[in-house]
């Protein structure tokens, strides 16, 4: 328990996860079981449908059924209801740690508005008259956003941050395409701590990709960014702060660079959260952009499920969007197809437009003002945490000898110290840490150019408490690294986290199906 | 698991009274005379003791006396002596056979205390046949064999000794020449590889242990061959990633020389300066390919003297590849590329920024900085 002890913080040593052993659903039941029997059809009604399966064709149809497991219902909920019992979930443990990932309090009045029927039961092909509330919503949230990034149009399409990055590139493409500069200009540059789907996203569509490396201040020099631009560049695409929790105080430059060059500038925002309200994009003269929703806005992760990547652009791009866009004439609002510049559909539908509803909502709650101190307490809480950090033994702040100025909302921590004078290393921290009820660190994107890295990022909604529990979690997980390094090297001890199949890692499987072929040839 | 001991009990004894390395009888004596004490064995004491701290089970195979068995009773181990030196007095050639030994008795891993000339020695004796690993005691640290601590080469091998890492990496064996070094010349060679055990854990995540550094430069190493250009002479330098490029194509190499080739076809192997400064004369098209070299990521001037001032030169500066991967860059911890040529002035030229080819249609914009590094 962490309550007002006078300032000292008590650990949860008698913190215990729950471990229920449970098996793989597919591993459970047995042949036959049903958790739903439908009742039979009638003759009456067989005969006025005919044959269901007639009009698929054949080479569509199943040689045979589908290896599904087989279950009663109560053993359905059993199984998953342990399954949630063996995280360490965002409601349950203080998850101030996955830095990169602004894991904020998620409100859950936004999860009851999300499930009204108002919203659930739509859907994606209605007629645009009956649907009128939600475009409303997309509409003016796009205009929210607008103004909080000084951009001129959005789109909700993208399912995620890298989806969004995608939209990016292909309409930095499509400008050059349309400028007939298309096939001369196929570089794209990025910075090595920015997020790599801004690698990636470029990568997957033809992009050749430019990496900039930092320079002894954390960020890159400007002199790198001259050496990497030409005719060829199509544009840059960058998170500013960069996962160091640094901000590139040259920026406005950088993007200059590169529009003398010829090229367009993208806005990686997925670390927006210590800058709404404070710095705007398109102020810095960026020309696009894209906010993790389920980052800065309150949304919760969803595995691409319930993500979404809001992308904007200035105004002279907003014939690249993705289609449609949701239009608004005055009196009604519409959806518009036919846009004969776009980059297409980046996914089906209007994208995840619960998570819009959620975002909205947050939004609305805030208000401006509560916006830009929601930003102020990131900040503060992640250099009031910072000053803990660095405070415990073996732990320092990435590039802190060459550059001491504040981070933003997150920042980048080493444990070389400790690794080299305890042998403890980074991933044992994480894995002795939750033995004490917390969540564990994200260490670090690759490659990890801080060594034995971890990143923290304690957003608006963590209490002192939680921050001095967090820091004092750290704070004993290093003092058993001097005193008992065995303990942590070996843990966790209280926690359920699992071990890696041996050799998963050389042959990965994403499908069940996949992993039984691999165990069938030995390799797992 | 049998571990192998060899300590070279003169290793770092020079640094501190002032000499640069202990190879010959005569420096020796010298630093003896000047009070110098042996280091080796006690840091081979601190790596054992981690390991018995640890609780590592392993059969110790060592030599006599300082070479390994003092440093084993110290930590109260009771090792199977395997070589005994003739004399008080070791020599690199104590070295040399007692590595043979114990490749002879099928050890896992050579682990030695020492510096650049113990590795060298090791490296001669059983090349890449059997796993090494140092501990760092010696006066001049070039190699990339070491672990950065005693304790961390403790660290790595309880590591290796439980099965936990069973990956391993080529390390450069380099090595000064130590007379002209003690007159303030620095000539650094690159003398071959020792297989070492490789910790991911240093430099990546468990995350994406699945996709290696090899991968990332076998994937280099493709993308390179990929974009050769025909009728173009290429000078490739020594190193693991441009071995790599040769081997994808086919063709023999010689892993510490510099070899040159045309149209997919061998030219010439393991060149000097002066068949460079032919080829190039007599080639228009040229480009040079090399990768950083060692710990400290030198591109030029340690390891590949051969490509000369005068060679990059002729070449061109415009045309030199830069081949690292990611791994490789993130393993620099930040510290710049660096230049030594026999040319100040190129050297000037070079330091600022360069490209790296990372991978296929990746490309790193990296810093140079130029200067003899921590030559001093």
């Amino acid at each position: 328990m962490s309550v007002d002890t006078g300032g000292k913080v008590i650990l949860r040593e008698h913190f215990h996860q729950a471990a229920w052993n449970e098996p793989l659903i597919v591993e459970l039941g047995r042949a036959g079981r049903r958790g739903v029997v439908p009742p039979d059809a009638g003759e009456e009604l067989r005969s006025q449908v005919g044959d269901v399966l007639g009009g698929t064709p054949v080479g569509l149809r199943r040689r045979q059924p589908p290896v599904l497991p087989e279950l009663s219902q109560p053993e359905v909920v059993r199984h998953y209801t342990r399954l949630s019992q063996m995280v360490l979930a965002n409601n349950v443990a203080v998850n101030l740690g996955l830095g990169t990932t602004t894991m904020k309090y998620n409100p859950l009045i936004n999860e009851v508005l999300s499930r009204s029927p108002k919203l659930t039961e739509l859907h994606p092909a209605q007629d645009e008259s009956t649907v009128q509330g939600i475009l409303e919503l997309l509409y003016r949230f796009g205009e929210m956003l607008s103004e909080i990034s000084g951009m001129d149009r959005f789109t909700f399409q993208p399912a995620g941050g890298s989806q969004g990055i995608l939209a990016n590139a292909l309409m930095m493409r499509a400008h050059h395409a349309a400028n007939g500069q298309a096939s001369q200009r196929d570089e794209v540059i990025t910075t090595i701590f920015s997020h790599p789907a801004n690698a990636a996203a470029p990568a997957t569509i033809g992009f050749k990709v430019i990496t900039l490396y930092p320079g002894r201040e954390g960020y890159p020099e400007l002199d790198a960014l001259k050496r990497a631009v030409s005719e060829r560049t199509a544009g840059l695409m960058i998170t500013n702060p960069e996962d160091t929790g640094i901000f590139n105080p040259q920026i406005a430059e950088f993007v200059r660079v590169v529009h003398d060059a010829g090229g367009l500038c993208a806005y990686d925002q997925a670390n927006a959260n210590g800058i709404l309200g404070v710095t705007r994009a398109r102020d810095a003269g960026f020309d696009m952009c894209q906010f993790n929703l389920h980052k800065t806005f309150s949304v919760p992760h969803g595995c691409m499920g319930g993500a979404v990547g809001a992308t904007g652009v200035q105004k002279d791009l907003t014939a690249f969007l993705p289609s449609p866009t949701v239009e608004f004439d005055g009196s009604r609002y519409y959806l518009d197809s036919r846009r004969p510049a776009s980059v297409g559909a980046i996914r089906s539908g209007l994208g995840n437009v619960q998570s819009v509803l959620k975002a909205y909502a947050w939004v609305r709650s805030l208000g401006a003002e509560g916006l830009r101190e929601a930003a102020h307490m990131a900040v503060l809480n992640n250099n009031y945490l910072a000053a803990k950090v660095t405070a415990i033994r073996g732990a320092s702040l990435s590039f802190a000898d060459e550059n001491p100025t504040r981070r933003l909302e997150q920042a980048r921590y080493s444990w070389e110290r400790l690794a080299a004078e305890t042998g403890v290393h980074t991933m044992d921290v994480h894995n002795r840490m939750i033995d004490f009820g917390v969540q564990g660190y994200f260490t670090s994107h690759h490659p990890w150019l801080v060594p034995e890295p971890f990143t923290l990022e304690p957003a608006e909604s963590y209490t002192q408490e939680e921050l001095d529990e967090f820091a004092a979690v750290l704070e004993r997980v290093a003092d058993e690294a001097y005193s008992d390094p065995e303990t942590v090297k070996t843990a966790p001890h209280r926690s359920t986290a699992a071990a890696p199949v041996p050799r998963a890692q050389e042959h990965p499987a994403m499908t069940w199906r996949a992993f039984q072929e691999l165990r069938r040839q030995g390799l797992v | 698991m049998k571990l192998g001991l060899i300590v070279n009990p003169i290793a770092g004894m020079g640094g501190s009274v002032g000499l640069k390395g202990t190879d010959g009888r005569k420096v020796i004596r010298q630093a003896r005379t000047l009070g110098a004490v042996p280091r080796a064995p006690a840091r081979a004491t601190a790596t054992l003791e981690e390991l018995v701290r640890v609780g590592a089970e392993f059969e110790l195979l060592t030599c006599a006396g300082a070479m390994g068995e003092a440093s084993a009773l110290a930590c109260h181990l009771t090792p199977t002596v395997v070589y005994r030196p003739a004399s008080i007095e070791t020599t690199a050639e104590d070295t040399r056979r007692a590595a043979r030994e114990m490749r002879k008795l099928a050890v896992d891993l050579i682990l030695f205390a020492g510096g650049d000339g113990t590795a060298r020695d090791v490296h001669e004796a059983v090349g890449g046949d059997v796993p090494a690993l140092g501990i760092p005691a010696g006066v001049k640290i070039h190699s990339a064999v070491f672990a950065v601590s005693p304790r961390a080469a403790g660290d790595l091998l309880a590591g290796f000794l439980r099965g936990r890492i069973g990956t391993m990496r080529e390390a450069e064996v380099m090595d000064v020449d130590e007379a002209a070094y003690r007159r303030g010349q620095l000539a650094t060679r690159l003398f071959g590889y020792l297989r070492v055990p490789y910790d991911p854990q240093l430099v990546q995540g468990a995350k994406v242990r699945s996709r290696s550094d090899d991968t990332a430069a076998e994937e280099l190493a493709r993308s390179v061959v990929a974009r050769m250009d025909r009728e173009t002479l290429y000078v490739v330098g020594p190193g693991t990633t441009t071995r790599r490029i040769m081997t994808l194509m086919g063709l023999e190499s010689t892993l510490l020389g510099v070899d040159v080739i045309l149209d997919g076809q061998v030219l010439a192997l393991d060149v000097a300066e002066r068949d460079l400064l032919r080829l190039v004369r007599d080639h228009p098209r040229a480009r040079i390919i090399v990768t950083p070299i060692g710990g400290q990521g030198f591109l030029f001037g340690r390891g590949n003297q051969q490509i000369s001032g005068r060679v990059v030169r002729a070449v061109g500066i415009q045309n030199v590849v830069v081949v690292a991967t990611p791994g490789k860059l993130a393993s620099l911890g930040g510290r710049p590329f660096l230049v030594d040529t026999d040319d100040e002035e190129l050297n000037r030229t070079l330091a600022g920024f360069i490209a790296v080819t990372t991978g296929d249609r990746q490309e790193a914009i990296y810093a140079v900085g130029h200067g003899s590094g921590n030559a001093g």
